[in-house]
């Protein structure tokens, strides 16, 4: 018997789709029904036409890994299945923060807050601040916690897509 | 060109000359141009029989089998079919009508998401929005459904695109950049493979419905000739290994023979091929041939290591993984000097626990009455199953020497499955005599076929093994629920005889020795078909591993062949098994 590898992370999950409708069903619809667990899950287009880029946060075992991208590998539509090395792969996430701002001082506070962890202020109102920042998961978690004494209206995040570094690609 | 005449060229062009089908109101533009076709189409009376049929025939002749239902119900209909046909991997391609493009996602009449519904039971689905897809698509379904690891695939055409004109253009390529099954084993995995077999004292040979999909039986007899491992087949296997051989074991599993599920576990090298370790073969898994290696030869990836750990893991087509394997292993052993130990051993053990099948009780017993249908058929007759204590019972006790000759739903256990299957195989060979091994429960499912069956003169030959109860929830309420039996007592009705008659159907019931054996002949001299109610003692249980335990821990009283004094006690050779 084989040594089982059954230590539980998180897995960044890059796969090569085809462009049309019903991939993302189909992807969505093998998670559910093998029962693995998805945290996350983008998709866009990629460098080639026909083709779009899923990026895929889920966690388990290596067995568990190991299935999802055979699976993943038996769905027509799917071209090519990378499970990525984190420690070669950069993770970005873009996420809006709306934070209520009562007053000038939580204002500036707020303002002051968003420069040090390079985010944008995109929208002002009277009573709030919208922040744009993108980065990985864990530095987006550490500005919202900082704001959140002040009262966070609304937080919309695209989830994190990745890419491995260097000349390789999947 | 219409889009329903491309349909029928697309099929044509497959090879298809026989569709089983039920039309309805969108599929009203692909039956106008079925009216003029060459082809043959079997109208049954509900679309599930539709889809069993196009399995049967699969399962059967190694075809494509195609069924046809309309959207909304006819579509929903097909569901079970096609989930059968997807767990145990079988060719089908499925074609439901969809209402037109304009309408779809309005709630329309008969509209449902056939393409949603069935993404999780089909190796892929196509839904066509414009007519000059349909050929590519057809290709593609076809080429998808009978390559790889074989299983359905669904088309779903809208009602406008059936009666959309197009100019009828095939590309040559199919544009599949995501499907590229893998038929060659690494050769590297297949040297590994073969030192671990000629290192290993005791090797078993698991063949399942793989070897019979990929037509390698010979192959695998050579090879456990070669290196003397008895076999042992799943329930999607048998027949892929003649039964009447020496080497062989038999059905493993929970409903296995004992030899099998013993000497399993006591083997120091499993050869598994072509088979998906469903738990009803393994048993509990952390007991499973706890004391081998296991080599797993599979054309799925995804296969291996999913269920039980591998050893060494080869991917690709059985065939060309076991002529490798044999080649390789050739060259270093000499075929049968000596019978080895192992051998010796197991043939020894064998002939302690061969299941006895001669009862002269009435009611009869079940092992009879399959005793008595293997004497009246060949070993070119087709038999097909349903699902339940008939389906164990043949799969215990019934000799299967060919492939393609013993068909059954194994993964999805459908009720019902067995009759329209046999319909289908008959079609698909019509030399052959077929004979479906009903349950009365199951057959009742079904039962409206019997118009079909006689309205095309399918000279099927029905067996409902007939205990008045749904048997094997009834024996599993026997031996773990205290004996409540709710709700598996199935009552005096319908009268099976009366029934098949009422369809223009000959039919005799047979309750005594020797009955069975004589109407079965007369049934498939009859050159008709034939319903035979055979009157079974409800009260017999099959020998069985009760789920969550270890193969090796069969309940209920294994009765054998050849009475020896005392129970033998079954001793393995070597090492004792260590306590943990």
């Amino acid at each position: 018997m084989v040594i089982k590898l059954d230590e539980s992370r998180t897995h960044i999950i890059s796969a090569l789709v085809l462009n049309k409708p019903g991939v993302l069903q189909r992807v969505a619809g093998l998670f559910t029904r093998r029962g693995f667990n998805i945290e996350n899950i983008t998709v866009g287009t990629s460098e080639q036409e026909n083709l779009a880029r899923m990026t895929i946060i889920a966690k388990g075992d290596e067995k568990v890994l190991e299935q999802i991208t055979k699976q993943l590998n038996k769905l027509i539509d799917v071209i090519k299945v990378r499970d990525l090395d984190p420690e070669i792969t950069v993770k970005r996430e873009l996420c809006l923060i709306k934070v209520h701002t009562a007053t000038e001082k939580v204002r500036s506070e707020v303002i002051q807050y968003a420069n040090i962890f390079r985010g944008r202020i995109i929208d002002v109102s009277p009573e709030t601040l919208t922040i744009e920042i993108t980065g990985p998961p864990e530095k987006i978690e550490a500005l919202i916690d900082l704001v959140i004494t002040f009262g966070i209206k609304e937080v919309a995040r695209t989830g994190p897509t990745a890419i491995s570094r260097g000349i390789k690609t999947i | 060109m219409k889009g329903g005449e491309a349909i029928i060229k697309s099929l044509t062009d497959q090879g298809v000359d026989t569709v089983f089908g039920y039309p309805g109101g969108v599929l009203l533009p692909l039956y106008d141009v079925i009216y003029d076709s060459n082809l043959r189409h079997i109208l049954v009376r509900h679309e599930q029989c539709a889809a069993h049929a196009a399995d049967g025939f699969a399962r059967a002749s190694g075809r494509v089998g195609v069924c046809i239902g309309t959207s909304g119900p006819g579509a929903t209909n097909l569901i079970t079919g096609i989930a059968t046909a997807y767990m145990d991997s079988s060719p089908i391609v499925a074609i439901a009508g969809q209402v037109a493009t304009g309408l779809i996602g309005n709630d329309a009449f008969q509209e449902v998401d056939t393409i949603g519904i069935t993404m999780p039971i089909t190796k892929h689905n196509f839904q066509a929005m414009k007519a000059e897809e349909i050929p590519g698509m057809i290709k593609s379904a076809f080429y998808i459904a009978g390559t790889g690891r074989a299983g359905p695939v669904v088309l779903d055409l809208p009602k406008d695109v059936q009666e959309e004109e197009f100019e009828y253009e095939l590309s040559k390529d199919l544009e599949l950049p995501g499907y590229k099954p893998t038929k060659k084993g690494h050769p590297l995995q297949v040297k590994k493979a073969a030192k671990m077999i000629l290192n290993s004292k005791k090797p078993v040979i698991l063949a399942g419905g793989g070897i019979i999909l990929s037509d390698s039986s010979k192959e695998l007899l050579r090879l456990s000739e070669i290196i003397e491992a008895p076999v042992t087949t799943t329930l999607m296997g048998k027949g892929s290994f003649p039964e009447d051989n020496p080497l062989s074991l038999g059905m493993l599993g929970m409903h296995g023979r004992k030899v099998s599920n013993l000497i399993v576990d006591e083997c120091d090298c499993l050869i598994a091929i072509g088979c998906r370790f469903s738990d009803r073969t393994t048993g509990l898994i952390s007991e499973f041939a706890n004391n081998a290696k296991i080599i797993h030869i599979d054309v799925d990836p995804a296969e291996i290591g999913k269920n039980v750990d591998v050893d060494i893991p080869i991917v690709g087509d059985a065939k060309i993984i076991l002529k490798n394997l044999i080649d390789v292993v050739e060259k270093v052993k000499n075929v049968n000097k000596t019978e080895s130990e192992w051998l010796k051993h197991v043939l020894k053990f064998k002939q302690t626990c061969i299941p006895r099948l001669s009862f002269d009780e009435i009611p009869l017993k079940p092992q009879q009455v399959i005793k008595e249908l293997s004497e009246a058929i060949t070993d070119d007759t087709i038999v097909t199953t349903d699902v339940g204590q008939n389906q164990m019972w043949m799969a215990h006790y019934f000799t299967s020497r060919n492939p393609r000759k013993f068909i059954s739903s194994g993964g999805l256990g459908t009720m019902g499955f067995g009759f329209p299957a046999a319909m289908g195989a008959k079609i698909a060979m019509p030399d052959n005599d077929v004979v479906a091994v009903c349950g009365d429960g199951g057959f009742l499912m079904v039962c409206q076929d019997l118009a079909t069956i006689k309205e095309y003169e399918i000279p099927v030959v029905i067996c409902v093994l007939d205990n008045r109860r749904l048997g094997m929830v009834s024996q599993w309420q026997k031996l773990f629920y205290n004996k409540r039996m709710s709700h598996t007592d199935l009552g005096q009705s319908p009268d099976f005889v009366k029934l098949a008659e009422s369809f223009g159907v000959s039919a005799e019931s047979v309750e005594k020795p020797g009955e069975m054996r004589e109407t079965v002949e007369k049934a498939i001299l009859s050159g008709e078909p034939y319903l035979i109610d055979v009157i079974i003692d409800p009260e017999e249980i099959l020998p069985m591993v009760p789920p969550g335990c270890g193969l090796t821990e069969i309940v209920g009283e294994y009765k054998v062949e050849r009475e020896t004094a005392g129970e033998i006690l079954y001793k393995p050779i070597g090492k004792e098994k260590s306590g943990d």
